[in-house]
């Protein structure tokens, strides 16, 4: 069943996908993981210690997000962008945004709602004593916040905050739909041009395993240290 | 913003010749629904067989259920598909590969049997968990009145062990919904693959899309109310309390 | 001798290739007799009973339960299982399953009864341990004394030749501990077989025939009650009872 499998098709190929999809695809994961945790604890932080009306804004956004699928929510934003963005500059007409800065508004946005809960969930998880004792110290509950509960979650959370990204890693393949040349979209490209889809759809799958799995061990890993330390 | 709404779109007759935009879209939402029930009832029978694997005393089970759950779990879903729906045909011998080939409807299976076998996965981790949480008596319990291990299994332990997940399960069968809409990448003809083609044909991007997300909500508060009907079915008087 | 109905010949367990939990461990439980089994926390007393119906394995020896030949070949471990009792430390009933329910459920599976005769039988039983106003209602709605009678007449429901108990009153808040041993006094009395390992000393002084000391996985004393309690018995035995009779 192997007797027409091309390895020389793949040896080929790797440059383009290594050194153009895969690099599209880490550095979209990279800065939507980052973006993600930032608005994700600002989106936390505002629905656990913002008024009423703001709280229930914000878990409405993050309770939309949640019930979406990320397909979905690429399109909304892929179209979306260019009529906010020229609302935003007041332009005559909606702005072009590139199929990368879409995506990474798209990630981010929608992660940050999926960050938003697992820090929400951090912190809910401290004990009480601990705001305590910190205003007891005298100290403001931004600054309660800042040095002594958020430390504390991401400390707890670090390995459930990177099993999310080891999530959004393969749900960047979705781009896909944009036609980008992230990883998969790179190997998609090369198959159909070449007529090899067997190879490179078994390569891409390999690789997404390796990277996936490796990094889930370490989670892991890092899951039982954390537990030895609380 | 200089976009034209144009809310009643869903009226028009689309250029598909069989009915009206609106009309695309409910038949989008109806694959949905069916792909979803399908590849949730795979995922809770193929799940709830490897969690019990997993959940045995020897060491080799567990090793056999993660054959099973790493690969569907580490692979993104989108590759899962393409696999099952390019690849696999090429791998089998070539009878049976132009038999699959020529399926009528193969994206509806290839998206039941992907997305069901993905989120079994999920299903069997889930099931696992809830099956050590149980207290290490209950089976000695069966056991000592004569049951056998696959008796108490079937009697004793896994009636609790749904009970017991029964809210990660709700989440899970709401992943699976949203999931079905990867398979838009294989021609599968779902809601949101409908909201793409009505945006396609009429340009109203906007109306389109915001149908989409209404059904999506639509079907997700249903599945969030049946499984709620069935978690107040099987909660247990006094069960919890201690 | 054909009226042993549970008997234990030298056996032997280890966890691990260091570590032994039971000593070339024999006893013979003779029909109608109560065979009561003490010994410090650790001693291996919990593990032994748990040999007897194949609940834990072990390693050499042999136990042999109304004939039948634990480490046999082929020997159907269900069907042994079902004619011994047993009652757990932690009544370890179904949750999911009313208290009615709790006692059909292996007459219907294992016994293969019908549902009208396993339900007789159930209703029967749950009358003589005076619970018959609680059959519909879920063990999480029992206290823990009532809790532990259901377990006691749900391993009854399958006629057993023989009931073997594992701490049954230690998990048990202290003013419900008398109610469960009346249940099982009432049922020494009615001429059950009876293994139970237990602290409760005056348990074993109304009716048990035989106590058997246990420490560090040996059985130090098997002997007659009065033996047992008279004053000159074994010197870590004599220990240990004025440790528990102490307080």
């Amino acid at each position: 069943m192997f007797s027409n499998f091309d390895f020389g098709e793949i040896w080929r190929a790797l440059p383009f996908l290594f050194l153009d999809g895969m690099r599209f695809t880490l550095t979209l994961t990279f800065l939507a993981t980052a973006g993600g945790i930032l608005l994700g604890t600002v989106l936390a932080l505002l629905r656990l210690s913002g008024g009423r009306a703001v709280s229930a804004i914000v878990a409405g956004y993050v309770n939309l997000m949640r019930s979406l699928p990320l397909l979905l929510v690429i399109f909304w934003f892929y179209f979306l962008v260019p009529y906010v963005g020229q609302w935003v500059m007041g332009a005559p007409r909606p702005i072009k945004v590139g199929g990368f800065t879409s995506a990474l508004l798209t990630f981010t946005l929608f992660e940050a709602a999926y960050f938003s809960e697992i820090i929400r969930g951090g912190i809910q998880s401290i004990p009480n004593g601990q705001a305590a004792a910190a205003a007891a110290l005298g100290l403001t509950h931004a600054q309660t916040m800042r040095y002594v509960i958020l430390p504390q979650v991401f400390r707890t959370m670090l390995p459930v905050l990177l099993t999310q990204t080891i999530v959004l890693f393969q749900d960047t393949s979705l781009v896909y739909v944009l036609s980008l040349d992230d990883f998969l979209g790179v190997a998609s490209k090369i198959a159909q041009r070449d007529g090899r889809l067997v190879e490179l759809y078994l390569f891409a799958a390999l690789v997404y395993f390796a990277i996936s799995f490796c990094a889930s061990q370490a989670a892991r890993r890092l899951q039982s240290r954390v537990a030895i330390v609380r | 913003m200089n976009y034209h709404w144009n809310w009643g779109i869903f009226l028009e007759p689309s250029p598909e010749g069989n009915g009206t935009y609106g009309q695309m879209l409910l038949s989008g939402l109806w694959m949905t629904l069916q792909v979803s029930v399908l590849a949730w009832t795979l995922a809770l029978c193929a799940g709830s067989c490897v969690g019990v694997v997993r959940s045995l005393p020897s060491a080799w089970a567990r090793r056999l259920s993660d054959v099973w759950i790493e690969p569907l779990r580490n692979i993104p879903l989108l590759v899962q598909l393409f696999l099952w729906y390019f690849v696999l045909p090429e791998l089998i011998p070539e009878t049976w590969g132009d038999w699959l080939k020529q399926l009528p409807n193969a994206p509806f299976y290839n998206a039941v049997v992907g997305v069901g076998l993905f989120m079994s996965a999920r299903v069997a981790v889930q099931v696992a968990t809830g099956l050590a949480a149980l207290p290490r008596g209950q089976m000695a319990a069966g056991l000592a009145l004569g049951l056998t291990p696959g008796q108490t299994y079937r009697y004793v332990l896994l009636p609790m062990a749904f009970r017991v997940v029964l809210p990660p399960l709700t989440s899970e069968l709401i992943n699976t919904i949203k999931n079905t809409s990867v398979a838009l990448t294989i021609g599968l003809a779902e809601l949101t693959a409908r909201a793409r083609a009505v945006q396609e044909f009429s340009f109203q991007v906007f109306e389109a899309f915001a149908a989409a997300t209404l059904g999506y909500l639509a079907i997700n508060l249903l599945a969030t109310l049946a499984m709620r009907l069935i978690e107040r079915q099987a909660r247990l008087p006094g069960y919890g309390k201690a | 001798m054909s009226d042993i109905v549970i008997s234990l010949d030298r056996v032997n367990k280890w966890y691990n290739p260091t570590f032994q939990v039971l000593k070339d461990c024999s006893l013979d439980v003779r029909k109608g007799e109560v065979v009561v089994v003490c010994g410090p926390s650790g001693s291996g007393k919990s593990t032994l009973i748990k040999c007897v119906n194949a609940l834990e394995p072990f390693q050499s020896g042999e136990i042999a339960v109304d004939g039948v030949r634990l480490r046999e070949k082929g020997v159907d471990l269900p069907k042994l299982r079902a004619r011994v009792g047993m009652v757990f430390q932690n009544f370890e009933l179904f949750p999911h399953l009313s208290v009615l329910e709790n006692l059909d459920l292996a007459q219907l599976k294992v016994l293969g009864r019908s549902k009208d005769e396993a339900r007789a039988k159930s209703e029967a039983l749950l009358r003589r341990v005076d619970l018959a106003a609680h059959a519909a209602k879920y063990p999480g709605q029992l206290s823990g004394g009532q809790q532990q009678r259901v377990a006691i007449a749900r391993a009854l429901a399958m006629d057993p030749v023989a009931m073997l108990f594992d701490e049954p009153t230690s998990a048990l808040d202290p003013e419900m501990v008398s109610e469960v041993l009346d249940a099982m006094v009432e049922l020494a009395r009615e001429g059950m077989t009876m293994m139970v390992v237990t602290h409760e000393m005056g348990f074993a002084r109304k009716v048990a025939h035989r106590v058997v000391f246990m420490d560090r996985g040996e059985i130090v004393v098997d002997a007659e009650k009065e033996e047992f309690f008279a004053a000159n018995g074994n010197e870590r035995a004599r220990v240990f009872l004025s440790k528990i009779l102490g307080h």
